[in-house]
């Protein structure tokens, strides 16, 4: 089987002349892990993905595999199995070829080559299709002739940039549970980029978020969701009512903040889920999810209870969201399940909304 | 320490840079160098004599090249422009067909093209005579020579490129931009001028400059028609005649800056950035023509341009049947058969030179081919500090005249050099196949280039991930996906190569004259028909070529064009 590998980033930056593309990046992924880069394009995903691939040499710092150090390891050295976001097919190949590219380079027989891609081109259900021209495949297909190339070298680690970008939305649900199921079957260690934060949370074990070259925070997709580090992690995953705060009081149980823009104070429970770690110095935001937000024309009993108007309501299906305006410079989001026509607020509407005090996030802003 | 990509681009460079500055900059500067001698002694005296009162003659001749290449601009693109629009923009019968025929002028090498049209429309030519005698008159009515056989010469062979820029930046206008227009409430007049024309000018603009630079350059068309009338291009060759290389250095330096001005002005041009959008033609829609009236007119007006385009290959295939002797006092050739082919094979001396075209063509462009294949991969795939320095000095051998070229290559290798291993190559077999390695360089780096654009970087990042070395992957990765464009380029450069003149004319020995030497020998031995049949040896080359590209390289004949 696979020997898999433990990648270990520690304190790389890559400078591109005067771009910082990286900066003091840490990172322990696991073995067989699936782990994802997450962040808004440009913030270095690709760069940190190239520097384990070995197409980018660090700027400061060290690769390594297990204990072996790759920081200078040219590419072809590596073991690496890597999905190009176009895919990079050999256009001149037949799918066959273009499987066995990485078995030829390794001088395995013929016999042996046969059978291994045979093999992978029937885990990608591509079988049928050895002998053909890749330029006559679909966008699907071709896809999972890339991830059948990367496969069949039995790489120590699997690296994906983006894959599923250029896929129409239906195809990329398919393609990611194929995905799934191959990196379970082969139980590579695998690193997957993307900008898609529905994608990260739903595939990966574990996922870092990056912005500007730094890693902002590492955890499980619950982690990364529940409890953000700090105002862009909370931001970026996920839907989320952002206000700034300052602390008031703490001790107990509780702790108090004032919103400004609230023109009130907010109690919010003690408890690491809802209070991030921060300094005296940090500035802080107060992230409530519209799921978390109650809205209704009855009066709550409890804290964190203040008035407002209903400004519009959306209906999307599954879910509506109501947007309650607090005063002329705030409007909060309200998310609930859709429980039939009944339940929906009236536009102009007098309401009351509740922010649950253990359902609220108080949170640093994040340094640039 | 240099990592091991750094280390390849090196080794990569050296090659390159070594022979671009042996080949092409040492002979530009020795000729630079050459033109400030006067009798041995550093001295501005030949500038003097160049633009002094002295020798009116050499500024005259600048004078006459600029003006006769205005004007072949002018009148390439009155041909090439309108023809295209109708071609491209209404349905007629027959549109396809002659279509393909208004790129025939490009199957004639320029030296077969101008001796076609001396026999055709010259004094002695079948037409003048023809209606001559047709008319019952006196004398002929008209014929070509001096300046309107040039300007003819050159608005023939010099419009397919006004025709190919304006048809491919009409297939690729989105029709939608003029339906806008029209349905903004413009008429068809004003659509074209304000919609259709400034889409097209950038390609417009492009190709009057290449048409400039082609016509300053131009040297067979004034070598047969041109009289008493001086061009520059043929002053260097006259100073080099008469054995004053220092006067013909000072010559093509002057020649050398207008073109060099041109290349990077174009360089600048081609540059910006420019409206073109990226939508895509979707596919040209052309007006079907009704009105029967209008609809015949296209077809005459189409009918009329094929007999015009092909009347010179017509010519040269009738007259490469007429044999040695037939024709001498009679208006017209009386006797016709396949002799002049025939010697061809059965006659050693007929056979050298297309022996030697043959094998010189096919040495230079070996060299072209693989030299040009790693300087393309070089500029277009590496990163390296000097980069655009390099695209520049691979470009100048197709800016440069071709006379200009052969003098820079006289003037370098008519003394031992270390680029030709301390051996004088001039009046060696080795001069010429190096000019057209040098004249068809750029030619093939140009075809490389744009195929290696299209290849994306990930497709090397790909092998190499997958284990693969540098070169295997060059080898079996980029070789094979850029050969066809790669391929196409040189074959292109080798039908040139084998038809090539004006470096033949300054360069050649009794031992390799190659084929166009010696259709300049049958004519001047009035042997018409050995002279054509020669000439469409090198039309039916021409033919091979582009139908292998179109057929099995998968590229256009148009695309083929510089
Ligand atoms: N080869 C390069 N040369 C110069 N700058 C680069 C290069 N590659 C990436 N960058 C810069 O580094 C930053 C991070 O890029 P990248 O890693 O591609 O981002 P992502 O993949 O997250 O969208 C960007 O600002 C980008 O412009
Ligand atoms: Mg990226």
């Amino acid at each position: 089987m696979n020997q898999m590998s433990i990648v270990h980033l520690s304190a790389i930056t890559k400078q591109f002349g005067k771009v910082t593309a990286v900066e003091g990046l840490d990172l322990l992924i696991k073995e067989g892990e699936f782990f994802t880069f997450l962040g808004p394009s440009g913030c270095g995903k690709t760069t940190t993905l190239r520097m384990v691939a070995g197409f980018y040499y660090p700027t400061k710092g060290v690769v390594k595999f297990n204990d072996r150090d790759m920081t200078t390891v040219p590419p072809e050295k590596r073991n690496t199995g890597m999905v190009f976001q176009n895919y990079a097919l050999f256009p001149h190949m037949t799918v066959f070829e273009n499987v066995a590219f990485g078995l030829k380079v390794r001088k395995l027989n013929k016999a042996e080559t046969k059978t291994r891609v045979t093999d992978v081109l029937k885990k990608v259900r591509l079988d049928q299709y050895a002998d053909r021209q890749v330029s006559q495949l679909s966008g699907g297909q071709q896809q999972r002739v890339a991830l059948a190339r990367a496969i069949v070298i039995e790489p120590d680690i699997l690296l994906l940039d983006e894959p599923l970008s250029n896929l129409d939305a239906r195809l990329r649900d398919e393609m990611r549970a194929e995905i799934l199921r191959l990196q379970k079957e082969y139980k590579i260690t695998t690193i997957y980029v993307t900008h898609d934060q529905v994608e990260a949370l739903t595939m990966s074990d574990r996922i870092a978020v990056f912005n500007f070259g730094r890693c902002q925070q590492v955890g499980t997709p619950t982690e990364i969701y529940n409890e953000p580090v700090n105002d862009f992690v909370a931001e970026f995953i996920g839907e989320t009512n952002l206000l700034p705060v300052t602390e008031v009081q703490g001790g107990g149980e509780k702790r108090t903040y004032r919103s400004e823009a609230l023109g009130r104070e907010v109690t919010v429970n003690d408890t690491p889920l809802n209070i991030a770690r921060y300094g005296e110095v940090d500035e802080l935001r107060m992230s409530i999810r519209p799921e978390a937000v109650e809205v209704s024309v009855n009066q709550f009993s409890g804290p964190n209870v203040y008035p407002g108007t209903v400004k519009n309501v959306q209906f999307t299906g599954a879910a509506v969201h109501t947007y309650v305006e607090m005063n002329e410079g705030l409007t909060l989001v309200g998310t609930a399940l859709n429980q039939g026509p009944s339940t929906y607020l009236r536009e102009g509407a007098d309401v009351f909304v509740r922010l649950p005090e253990d359902q609220i996030r108080i949170v640093p802003k994040a340094g640039v | 320490m240099l990592n091991a990509d750094k280390r390849r681009t090196l080794l990569l460079l050296i090659p390159v840079i070594l022979v671009l500055v042996g080949y092409v900059l040492y002979p530009t500067l020795r000729t630079a160098y050459e033109s400030f001698l006067h009798n041995g002694a550093f001295s501005l005296q030949n500038y003097e004599d160049f633009f002094g009162t002295k020798a009116r003659a050499n500024l005259q001749a600048l004078w006459n090249s600029v003006w006769i290449s205005l004007l072949s601009v002018l009148f390439s693109a009155l041909i090439g422009i309108p023809l295209a629009y109708i071609f491209n923009r209404y349905e007629f019968p027959g549109r396809r067909f002659f279509s393909n025929i208004a790129i025939m002028p490009i199957v004639l090498p320029s030296l077969v093209g101008v001796m076609a049209f001396m026999f055709l429309y010259g004094e002695a030519g079948l037409i003048p005579n023809a209606i001559k005698d047709l008319l019952h008159l006196s004398d002929v009515p008209f014929k070509i020579g001096g300046i309107s056989g040039i300007l003819i010469v050159h608005a023939y062979t010099m419009y397919p490129y006004f025709y190919m820029t304006a048809s491919s930046a009409l297939g690729n206008l989105d029709p939608s931009l003029e339906e806008a227009a029209s349905n903004l409430g413009a008429n068809r007049f004003k659509v074209f001028w304000q919609v259709t024309f400034p889409l097209l000018t950038p390609g417009i603009v492009a190709a009057s400059l290449l048409v400039f630079m082609v016509s300053m350059a131009s040297f067979s068309a004034p070598f047969l028609l041109a009289g008493g009338f001086r061009v520059l291009s043929l002053q260097i060759y006259f100073s080099k005649i008469n054995g004053d290389l220092e006067m013909a250095a000072t010559q093509s330096v002057i020649l050398s800056i207008v073109s060099i001005s041109f290349l990077l002005f174009m360089r600048w041009y081609q540059s910006r950035k420019d409206y073109r959008m990226a939508s895509k033609g979707i596919g040209a829609h052309r007006s079907e023509v009704s009105n029967p009236v209008l609809k015949w007119t296209m077809v005459t007006i189409g009918i009329l341009a094929m007999i015009v385009l092909l009347l010179p290959h017509a010519t040269l295939l009738l007259l490469s049947l007429v044999p040695e002797g037939t024709w001498t006092w009679q208006t017209y050739p009386t006797a016709f058969n396949f002799e002049n082919y025939t010697m061809l094979f059965d006659t050693p001396y007929i056979w050298e030179p297309v022996r030697n075209s043959l094998i010189m063509a096919f040495l230079a462009c070996l060299g072209v081919f693989v030299f040009g294949i790693f300087t393309s991969y070089a500029l277009v795939k590496r990163n390296f500090i000097g980069k655009n320095l390099l695209d520049i000095l691979v470009m100048i051998p197709w800016a440069l005249p071709a006379t200009v070229v052969g003098m820079n290559l006289i003037l370098a290798f008519n003394s031992p050099s270390p680029f030709s291993f301390g051996k004088i190559l001039v009046g060696t077999f080795w001069i010429l196949p190096l000019a057209y390695f040098v004249r068809f360089l750029p030619l093939v780096v140009r075809s490389t280039n744009a195929v290696l654009e299209q290849l994306d970087d990930s497709i090397e990042e790909a092998a190499q991930n997958l284990g693969a070395k540098w070169f295997y992957t060059f080898r079996k990765i980029v070789i094979p996906i850029i050969l066809p464009g790669v391929l196409s380029g040189t074959l292109l450069a080798f039908v040139q190569a084998v038809g090539e003149f004006p470096t033949s004319v300054l360069l050649y020995t009794i031992g390799n004259r190659p084929i166009s030497i010696e259709i300049m020998n049958q004519l001047r031995m009035f042997n018409v028909g050995q002279a054509a049949a020669y000439g469409m040896i090198q039309v039916g080359l021409i033919a091979i070529v582009m139908f292998i590209s179109s057929r099995f390289l998968g590229v256009k004949a148009e695309k083929s064009l510089g």
